[in-house]
């Protein structure tokens, strides 16, 4: 096994990385949840994987090539669906494979082996280095300031954005921006969960938190903390089973949402029966 | 009496289409018109002009602005605007009406949201403050997004077909409130329900790409016909009844 000082190092990345992952994921999938953006979400992640072919066939950064092509694809997707001219969900699906596609074809084309494939597809913990962990911090606290200076525009917005375009002309602006943001979450949270998964890193936490509150702001918060219960978990878990890191985080998600959703339905049982009692 | 706006020979298109022509119109402190006219014949791009969510083609729309600014209409949208499924408290839709005239960033003061409560109350939804709309029947969530138009006190109400979702216990309440609310605000109300809405309001638009102003609250057959207004006539009674054209 490694020495205690790696070890030592081992654990405070993956605890930090799991609170980056928690802040991030919580914010941007309470947005993505209420707004039911999901499958956006996840035409996103998977076009940025275009991203990560052609940052390796050049020889950059994956991370930069994903973020790219996330937030140029999530612009499109809303400024498409703003314009009305096309059906969004099909826009959403040729993307969708079109960035796996193009993916695929420069990783193969890159030459030489590529050995960080799997890592990009379903998340390493060995692979998530200290610039992404400080670039998740980074984001983290954009995301803290983005959503806590303009929170009752952002709501208000995607609530009902028809009534927000009579008193405010910058309804678009912001609609852009947050998109904007959720693609660059989505991507920096690729090193965690993988493309294939980190969408549900997104997804599950909010609707945990949804079982017993139906009030934004605390599904933010509670979103944050079955988020770190979740990834802190899976990460030790994949730490010492050698599994991918988004698959445990994923199962350690779902399992969190059954236990809660067992709870609420046996508070809300208990509770019929009293008042059926008195 | 004052005026609130006027329209002069306004038009208003969507690309090619044109649906608004040669519009004059005006309306003043304390009016109550319903806007009647078939379906996709101007009666919402009407409100959107006057919302300024709309810029007309031709013409030119003036505001009374002693009376009047953007800050100063209340506006009840279609129902479908909103999602009902979205997690936020009736309270908080409710502020989203004082929006108009804050900043991007915008904080609710403790006067705010006693507004907020004043409101909820005088609309029987006392009790409701933090439900969400998937907890409330239709005629309440109606009362919600009135709530929010209100909020404001402004000097102009737009409600854009507001009977759709109105159930019947509370369509006696809440067209007794508009008449309350119209003594300290005009109110242009959209509806096809020219039946109903007659005995409420004082004086009737017909918007059928040209508008023509109808200056009772009776309006007959042979009015809407020369208005080339055709409409679908919509009564409530005691007895379910349909109303067929003459023999010929």
């Amino acid at each position: 096994m490694e020495t205690s000082i790696f070890q030592y190092g081992f654990i405070i990345k993956g605890l930090l990385g799991a609170i980056f992952a928690s802040i991030t994921a919580g914010l941007a999938g309470t947005y993505v949840v209420s707004k039911r953006m999901v499958f956006l979400s996840g035409g996103i992640t998977h076009a940025s994987f275009g991203g990560i072919g052609i940052g390796y066939f050049i020889g950059i950064n994956p991370i930069v090539g994903a973020a790219v092509f996330g937030i140029l694809s999530a612009l499109g997707v809303e400024y498409l669906s703003v314009k009305q001219r096309i059906r969004e969900d099909s826009a959403i699906g040729i993307l969708w494979a079109f960035g796996m596609a193009i993916g695929i074809i420069f990783i193969y084309l890159t030459p030489g082996y590529t050995p960080n494939l799997m890592s990009y597809l379903f998340g390493s913990i060995l692979t998530v280095s200290r610039v992404d962990i400080i670039a998740l911090g980074i984001m983290s606290a954009i995301l803290i300031l983005y959503f806590g200076i303009f929170y009752r525009t952002i709501l208000y917005i995607s609530f009902d954005e028809v009534f927000a375009r009579t008193y405010s002309s910058y309804v678009d602006v912001f609609k852009y921006i947050t998109t904007s943001l959720i693609a660059l979450t989505i991507v920096l949270n690729i090193r965690m969960a993988g493309v294939v998964l980190v969408i549900s890193l997104l997804t599950i936490p909010p609707n945990i938190a949804m079982l017993f509150t139906r009030v934004y702001f605390k599904i933010v918060i509670w979103s944050v903390l079955a988020g770190f219960v979740g990834t802190a978990t899976g990460y030790a878990i994949s730490y010492y089973a050698g599994i991918p890191v988004g698959a445990t985080i994923i199962f350690t998600l779902v399992i969190l949402w059954v236990m809660v959703k067992g709870i609420t339905q046996l508070i809300l049982k208990i509770s019929k029966k009293r008042t059926l009692a008195t | 009496m004052a005026y609130l706006f006027e329209m002069y020979s306004l038009s208003a298109s969507y690309g090619a289409n044109l649906v608004l022509q040669d519009v004059n119109f005006r309306v003043n402190e304390n009016d109550f018109i319903g806007i009647i006219g078939p379906n996709g014949g101007g009666k919402t791009t009407l409100l959107r002009v006057i919302l300024g969510l709309m810029k007309p083609v031709t013409g030119k729309m003036v505001f009374n602005s002693d009376l009047l600014n953007g800050n100063s209409i209340g506006y009840l949208p279609q129902m479908s605007t909103g999602d009902i499924n979205y997690p936020v408290t009736v309270t908080d839709i409710i502020l989203s009406g004082l929006m108009i005239g804050k900043g991007i960033i915008s904080r609710m003061s403790a006067s705010d949201k006693k507004k907020a409560d004043t409101v909820i109350d005088e609309l029987g939804l006392s009790g409701m403050s933090k439900s969400t709309l998937n907890e409330l029947s239709g005629g309440q969530m109606q009362r919600v997004f009135l709530a929010r138009a209100i909020i404001g006190n402004p000097r102009l109400l737009l409600l854009d077909e507001p009977g759709n979702f109105v159930d019947t216990t509370f369509e006696n309440d809440f067209y007794e409130k508009l008449k309350e609310l119209n003594k300290r605000m005009a109110i242009l109300m959209v509806s096809h329900d020219v039946g109903t809405i007659s005995s409420h309001i004082k004086s009737f638009a017909c918007v059928n790409r040209s508008l023509h102003y109808h200056p009772s609250p009776e309006i007959t057959n042979e009015d809407l016909l020369a208005y080339g207004c055709p409409i679908q006539l919509v009564t409530h009674g005691d007895v379910p009844h349909t109303v067929l054209k003459y023999h010929q």
